[in-house]
């Protein structure tokens, strides 16, 4: 059974991402360094969905393999389906800056030597085709296209950026005002996924809260918004799902309603996550997430799960234990199949 | 804004005159170690021995030798401060009508070869920047490590044996014609003589100039601002005219007005193999004979022209880059 019967926007079915490396500097063997395992998630129409991980999780990569931008080195497996069909790296270059938007993490994502207004309106038109590039109009026309200069000016204006802004080069902005700014340009097309990584730090209380709103309204239209972040309580306020990240895999996928209290969670992780937080009692969890190269067989978790047994060495698949997902072998639900919609 | 250029400008001038005074103390220090006897060089070991000591002491004091070199050198800064920059021993005429002829000699050259090296150099780093790993990217990669590792004196002989001497398209030296008259030399004639040196300095040139423009390339096309432009729908295509020329020029600029001394330097081994009459060779002469003012003269000259490519590309730093344009007005 499942808790919604709403359409999936976005479906990640076991994805994985590793590097390939040079074992060490004098050896010229490669080595494959694995860092997302079997990571499911998945987003419905009108769904806030919260990644949510420590920092140094491997996080943003998630964000970067969804969008086809990883590095030549790395390698994926498992499937990502967005509106049931399966994004191929042809597709996904398609609908990237249309119908996919992404809102990155860091500063550092607008090009020093361009005026912010001008990189905003420089994305794919808004109908999200295929005019971008060969054939298309170049994106110094699009940069300069009226239509799309309304448009930025008003997306500018809803975030408090003034007419001054559009001719800031990024150096001229405030940490705030280059976030907003990252945020109008997911908006200048009409996305149906937004993908937001760490969209808030920087930001003041209000401002944050104002984003966190603007993403609410655009789920609240059908649409789907995958927010990739380390803050729990920021997660807890707007989103509608969480999945808990640890160790490169999403271990726990649960409606932000059963983190009323720590019976209703599933994994003993998402569990000291919950009391860990200031409000349940501040305990924290000792140890630390293992590295990718010395990754314990079997669960992630297991070295510093009290309840660790023998099985817990095995393969875990993920299952469905009520309104949620949890990959731990004391669950005996229904195995996941996230296929069947595609049937 | 205008206070700032000039106290840019003015800052600069002061920099350049203590940069010629060091440049002008090190190459006399150097040259009065030199173990070459400018007497024995420039008559000979046979003529002096036939020359009595009234003629060998009006040698001596013609060559400077009996002064010490602290005493020379100041003879020599002071009449420099005037503007006077003495006489050419070997060539007994004034130092700057010297520069000036093998200047207007090698000038044509240097831009020649400047400007093919900064421009193949720029498109082959770019080229190979974008397309990293691609077989382009090998071949310019593999051209320009032979190269950068290829003596420019050994490169400008094979151009020569192939060209001058088995094709014999294009003479093997001098700049214009042999035996023909000054006034019938024609544009043609002499660019036809430049052809093989300039080429020379080119293709050394262009190998330093790509392989560096080629690691700020993919530094760009590694960076986040090009991840996002790819993320927002950004084709090839849009992303290098938008955004990486934009990034890559800067660094371009300054590798390009920083090969100015490269260029310089590698025309004193070139003009040499061609017999080119300009001013590396005519530095070489300098340096050989001990025509200390001449050699003086061209240092300084050499080292004020690439001075002044710096100081040209820090001008247009503060054109280009905005950061520096408009940070330098708010601060």
């Amino acid at each position: 059974m499942s808790c919604t019967n709403k359409r999936h926007i976005l479906e990640i079915d076991e994805l994985s991402v590793s590097f390939l490396q040079y074992e060490n500097s004098r050896s010229s063997r490669q080595i494959e360094l694995p860092v997302i395992s079997k990571l499911s998630v998945s987003v419905h129409e009108g769904e806030i969905v919260a990644v949510v991980g420590s920092s140094g999780s491997g996080k943003s990569l998630l964000a970067h393999a969804i969008l086809g931008m990883l590095p030549y080195n790395a390698r994926t497996g498992g499937k990502i389906y967005f509106n049931g069909e399966l994004l191929t790296p042809e597709k996904i270059r398609e609908y990237r800056g249309g119908r996919i938007a992404f809102v990155p993490q860091s500063t550092t994502y607008l090009d020093p030597l361009m005026k912010v207004g001008e990189q905003v309106r420089g994305g794919r038109n808004s109908s999200g085709g295929k005019d971008s590039g060969r054939g298309g109009r170049p994106s110094g026309g699009r940069r300069n296209d009226p239509e799309r200069r309304k448009k930025q000016r008003a997306l500018f204006a809803r975030y408090g950026l003034s007419e001054e802004t559009d001719a800031k080069y990024p150096f001229e902005c405030s940490g705030g005002m280059t976030r907003r700014v990252l945020l109008t340009s997911a908006l200048m097309g009409n996305p149906e996924l937004i993908i937001a990584d760490e969209p808030t730090p920087g930001m003041d209380l209000a401002l944050a809260k104002k984003s966190m709103e603007d993403f609410r309204a655009f789920a609240d239209e059908g649409k789907g918004v995958l927010l990739i972040t380390h803050d729990i309580e920021l997660a807890l306020e707007v989103a509608d799902r969480i999945a808990v990240f640890y160790a490169g895999t999403t271990i726990e996928e649960a409606p932000v309603s059963d983190f009323a209290s720590e019976q209703l969670l599933r994994h003993p992780y998402t569990r000291a996550l919950w009391r860990a937080m200031p409000q349940n009692g501040f305990q924290p969890l000792p140890g630390t997430q293992p590295y990718v190269k010395d990754m314990p067989a079997g669960c992630p978790f297991g070295p510093r799960c009290e309840n660790y047994s023998r099985e817990c060495a095995g393969e875990i698949p993920m299952q469905r234990v009520g309104c949620g997902t949890v990959r731990c072998v004391k669950y005996h639900g229904e195995p996941l199949a996230v296929h069947e919609h595609h049937a | 804004m205008l206070k700032h250029n000039l106290w840019f400008a003015g800052k600069s001038f002061l920099r350049m005159i203590l940069l010629l005074i060091a440049v002008s103390i090190a190459t006399f220090a150097l040259v009065s170690v030199s173990p070459i006897d400018p007497l024995q060089a420039n008559v000979g070991q046979a003529a002096l021995g036939s020359m009595s000591e009234e003629q060998k002491e009006k040698l001596r004091s013609y060559w400077g030798v009996d002064t010490p070199p602290a005493e020379r050198y100041i003879n020599w800064a002071k009449d420099a401060a005037r503007g006077d920059m003495g006489t050419s021993l070997l060539y007994r005429q004034p130092v700057m009508d010297v520069i000036k002829v093998k200047l207007a000699n090698s000038l044509f050259l240097l831009a020649l070869a400047w400007l093919i090296s900064g421009a193949l150099g720029f498109a082959l780093g770019v080229l190979a920047g974008i397309f990293r790993g691609s077989p382009a990217d090998k071949a310019i990669k593999g051209y320009c490590l032979v190269i950068a590792s290829t003596p420019a004196f050994w490169l400008a002989l094979l151009l020569l044996i192939v060209f001058g001497v088995w094709l014999k398209v294009l003479p093997i030296g001098l700049s214009v014609p042999i035996g023909m008259e000054a006034q019938d030399v024609t544009f043609l004639d002499r660019a036809r003589h430049a052809v093989l040196p300039a080429v020379t300095l080119s293709i050394t040139g262009v190998s330093n100039i790509a392989l560096h423009t080629r690691e700020k390339m993919i530094d760009i096309m590694e960076s986040d601002y090009v991840l996002f432009a790819r993320a927002r729908g950004e084709s090839l295509r849009d992303i290098v005219r938008g955004h990486a020329l934009r990034n890559v020029l800067l660094p371009a600029m300054t590798l390009q007005f920083a090969s100015i001394s490269e260029i310089i330097g590698g025309s004193v081994l070139v003009e040499q193999v061609f017999s080119y009459p300009g001013l590396g060779q005519a530095a070489v002469t300098a340096g050989t004979g001990s025509d200390v003012p001449l050699l003086m003269g061209i240092t300084l000259i050499t080292a004020a022209i690439v001075f002044l490519g710096n100081f040209i590309a820090n001008l247009l730093y503060g054109v280009v880059d905005p950061r520096i344009r408009r940070g330098g007005r708010e601060g």
